[in-house]
């Protein structure tokens, strides 16, 4: 099979609204088709990678565990972009996964080098 | 070229399906080539029959129907996104025991490896949405 750069660009709360779950569903299937995949963190997309997430109260099911699973999926390539991370006053310490903290320049540059962008 | 287009949005409420609509429409008026047009998120609902508009306004689903139909276009509705949704075809209804079916012409309903295959093989995947 062909492989291509497919990055998964998340840009919305984990919550309010399905989008960033509804994402990783593709994320995990593009990864069962063996694509290169990476994912790219912005804006209010940021507090997705959050540590600590309670959603009883919403009656939502959390899928911050899901990050952590992405491994064995051989999907490693976690971008967050500095500056989304700062305006909301997190710092990497504050995600539940490793991830490579990128300048926003810089994850233009990924972007510009994919092959396929999808942007949720 | 080769294009593939993901609609992310539902009719009426976004202009996104709109937009992917009159996209699809030039693509195909310059002669290029759409190898899919892909229905996720809340643009499964892009795919319900019983959608009725008033009569002076668009009829985004018919509309969609109809150039598939002129161009023999393959539209994809992701499953799991229409199943949380209600949108419901002959194979759905039976599978999960509905009363009812309502996917308009034109549309087949089928995983999200349908997405990852239209990325691979088109030489662009065009994203609508919000």
């Amino acid at each position: 099979m062909t492989t291509k750069q497919f990055m998964f660009v998340n840009r919305k709360a984990p919550y309010g609204t399905i989008y960033a779950w509804e994402a990783l569903e593709v994320v995990l299937i593009a990864a069962a088709f063996e694509q290169d995949v990476s994912l790219a963190f912005l804006d209010d997309g940021v507090y997705q990678l959050k540590k600590g997430h309670q959603t009883k109260g919403i009656e939502v099911k959390a899928f911050e565990k899901t990050w952590g699973a992405l491994e064995d999926y051989d999907v490693t390539k976690l971008y967050v972009d500095q500056e989304s991370l700062a305006e909301r006053g997190l710092t990497a310490d504050d995600l539940a996964v490793p991830v490579e903290v990128l300048s926003r320049a810089e994850i233009g540059k990924l972007m510009e080098a994919q092959d396929v962008v999808l942007s949720f | 070229m080769k294009f593939a287009i993901l609609v992310n949005e539902g009719p009426y409420t976004h202009q996104a399906s709109d937009t992917a609509f009159q996209f699809a429409k030039a693509v195909l008026a310059k002669g290029h080539e759409i190898f899919r047009v892909f229905f996720y998120h809340d643009g499964v609902n892009n795919a319900t029959r019983l959608t009725t508009p008033p009569q002076d306004d668009r009829n985004i689903v018919n509309r969609w129907s109809k150039l598939a139909e002129e161009h023999n276009l393959d539209m994809v509705v992701c499953v799991a996104a229409a199943q949380r949704r209600g949108i419901v075809d002959d194979g759905e209804m039976k599978r999960n025991g509905k009363d009812a079916t309502n996917l308009a012409p034109g549309f087949r309903i089928s995983g999200l490896g349908q997405l990852i295959e239209a990325g691979i093989q088109a030489d662009r995947l065009v994203v609508f949405g919000d």
